[in-house]
């Protein structure tokens, strides 16, 4: 009530004293998000800002030497968008983040319902199950490559002895590297999507299955006409943020293939990397982080549409 | 309970499937070196020669890596501790702006953050140094901090902190003697997690560093693997001891992880 006041009465707060208990109450009170708020202006904002102006400047490592940095218009982007390697980085940025999404979501549900059967040892399992997730994303695409290496692979050691001849390049090979990679980024993402989803099928009642069994839905029909409707708001939230967080995926293809072979694994984000900090040529990089950034963006909205209504109820 | 018992083995067959190149690297990690070959399917000839030489090379990233978590855990902590109770308990101006830069933060790409600190840090002679890691690590940790912080936080009954700021406590008292110590878990979850995430950060080790007198654990077993790999138990020595924080976490801070996981931990 009295913030209220004197938020209301702004003309007679500042006639009076600057050390007047309220006024001095709530500097105070503001001081306690100043650091914060100057760590993400700093930290966010500029980098943003920063990137905006850096994507329309030709900045290069000359800009270090000479401080110039010429204004170009809309060159790097026009430069960025007709690059041949433009359409691929774009088609691999919608297949891996499509196919890690589908798998780690299906597979993680899959195993979020089994969790829910109550049977010994499924927490210490279920905890188990976070260690993908916990260790470094280098540390899994350094296992993961020796893991898929082509001749003395063990994913390949064990596929020749069942299939005899079969000997993929898995991160070699053009046409199979951005299945791997997406395969490993699977693994890596299914601990979270079980998780967040074994969270949101505790909150379901069990009354509701109960009274459900009792109209004669359950397996399935109970999975459709409860379990599904209950679990939306969650499904949402963990989609939503597994598309943005996925787009801005580096680690793992770096870690295994570095976007290659000839590009078949490149996507925005590596390609952003390629451009700034392989060539040098931060302008360019800054027109590829800004698309990724405008696609993450509209992504960003729809979580907080989505953020908001599970706030709201 | 006999079906109990089944979906136990099934449940131990899914995480022996998930678990696999978890395995498979401290497999490799005890195999003797310089076996190119194909790795047994057991440490037969147990060798601990990948983790000596893990150790000479990358001893001094281990320790790098464990000074710039530390870091950068005590300036996340410090920064959004305060943050999360004002979102918590004051009606301030700008504390919806906080927040929605806060949920923001958290969908820019990391490497458009790098990309302008670069030049940034240049200016600044920030590059290859901790202090400038454990700044830009902070990106990881002070906003998962606040968020975790401020749902616990909120939970403190307003009551409690009036009932100091009656018994004559001013602002920053009751934050620090009564806030604080009831927010314990909250701190502890944010704490690990930030260090967890930092621990892991590749991203900022690559950009922000071009020389070797500041390399983080990450950085160090990618240019590892960066060049052609003669001797993978080194490799995988030092994947291991690059994963030890996540193994104490997940064996010795159990209870705290779920608790981080839900409230909004995404890497």
């Amino acid at each position: 009530m009295a913030e209220g006041m004197s938020l209301a009465l702004p003309r007679q707060a500042t006639t009076t004293a600057w050390w007047s208990p309220r006024r001095r109450e709530r500097l105070l009170q503001l001081a306690f998000l100043v650091p914060a708020g100057l760590y993400l202006v700093a930290f966010f904002g500029y980098p943003l800002a920063q990137n905006i102006v850096m994507g329309f400047q030709e900045y290069t490592t000359a800009t270090f030497y000479t401080g110039e940095a010429p204004w170009v218009g809309l060159a790097n982007y026009v430069d960025v968008a007709t690059s041949a390697v433009f359409g691929t980085a774009v088609l691999n940025t919608a297949l891996f983040t499509i196919g890690s999404i589908a798998g780690q979501f299906g597979i993680g549900l899959a195993v979020a319902l089994f969790f829910r059967h109550r049977f010994p040892l499924s927490g210490v399992l279920r905890s188990l199950l976070l260690l993908p997730w916990l260790i470094p994303l280098i540390v899994s695409g350094a296992v993961w490559r020796w893991i898929l290496d082509q001749d003395n692979g063990v994913l390949n050691t064990v596929l020749g002895s069942l299939l005899g001849g079969l000997h993929p390049g898995w991160l070699t090979s053009t046409s199979v590297a951005l299945v791997a990679v997406v395969l490993v980024n699977i693994w890596v993402g299914i601990p979270f999507n079980t998780t967040i989803l074994y969270g949101g099928l505790q909150d379901i009642p069990q009354e509701l299955y109960e009274a459900a069994a009792l109209d004669g839905a359950t397996g399935w029909r109970a999975f459709r006409h409860v379990t599904w409707p209950l679990l939306r708001p969650v499904v949402t939230v963990v989609l939503v943020l597994g598309v943005v967080y996925t787009l801005k995926v580096l680690d793992i293809i770096l870690g295994l293939t570095g976007g290659g072979p000839a590009n078949a694994t490149q996507t925005l984000a590596t390609q952003s990397y390629h451009l700034s900090f392989q060539e040098f040529d931060f302008g360019r990089g800054a027109a590829m982080g800004n698309i990724l950034i405008a696609i993450s963006f509209v992504f960003a909205l729809l979580y907080l549409r989505v953020a908001r209504r599970a706030d709201a109820s | 309970m006999r079906r109990g018992w089944s979906n136990t083995a099934i449940g131990i067959a899914l995480l022996a499937v998930m678990l696999f190149p978890v395995y498979w690297m401290v497999n490799v990690s005890l195999q003797p070196s310089g076996s190119a070959v194909a790795t047994p399917w057991f440490p037969v000839n147990l060798s601990f020669e990948g983790y000596v030489t893990a150790l000479t090379q990358q001893g001094s990233h281990l320790l790098t890596s464990l000074v710039v978590a530390a870091g950068t855990v005590v300036f996340s902590v410090a920064v959004a501790a305060p943050a999360a109770f004002a979102l918590a308990h004051f009606k301030v101006r700008g504390a919806n702006v906080v927040l929605f830069a806060v949920l923001i933060s958290q969908m820019v790409p990391g490497i458009v953050i790098a990309n302008a600190l670069y030049s940034a840090y240049t200016e600044l002679g920030l590059l290859n140094s901790v202090g400038g890691l454990i700044l830009a690590d902070s990106t990881h940790g002070i906003p998962f901090a606040i968020l975790v912080m401020r749902a616990f936080m909120s939970t403190v009954p307003a009551e409690v902190v009036e009932a100091a700021r009656v018994d004559g406590a001013g602002q920053i008292r009751t934050f620090v003697s009564v806030v604080l110590p009831m927010s314990r878990n909250a701190l502890i979850t944010a704490a690990l997690f930030t260090f967890l995430f930092t621990w892991s950060d590749f991203l900022f080790a690559l950009t922000l560093t071009t020389t070797e007198d500041v390399r983080p654990v990450t950085l160090g077993l990618f240019t590892y693997i960066g060049t052609y790999v003669n001797d993978w138990s080194a490799v995988m020595a030092t994947a291991v001891l690059a994963s030890i924080p996540a193994f104490v976490l997940l064996l010795v801070a159990q209870r705290f992880v779920a608790a981080g996981v839900t409230s909004g931990a995404v890497k």
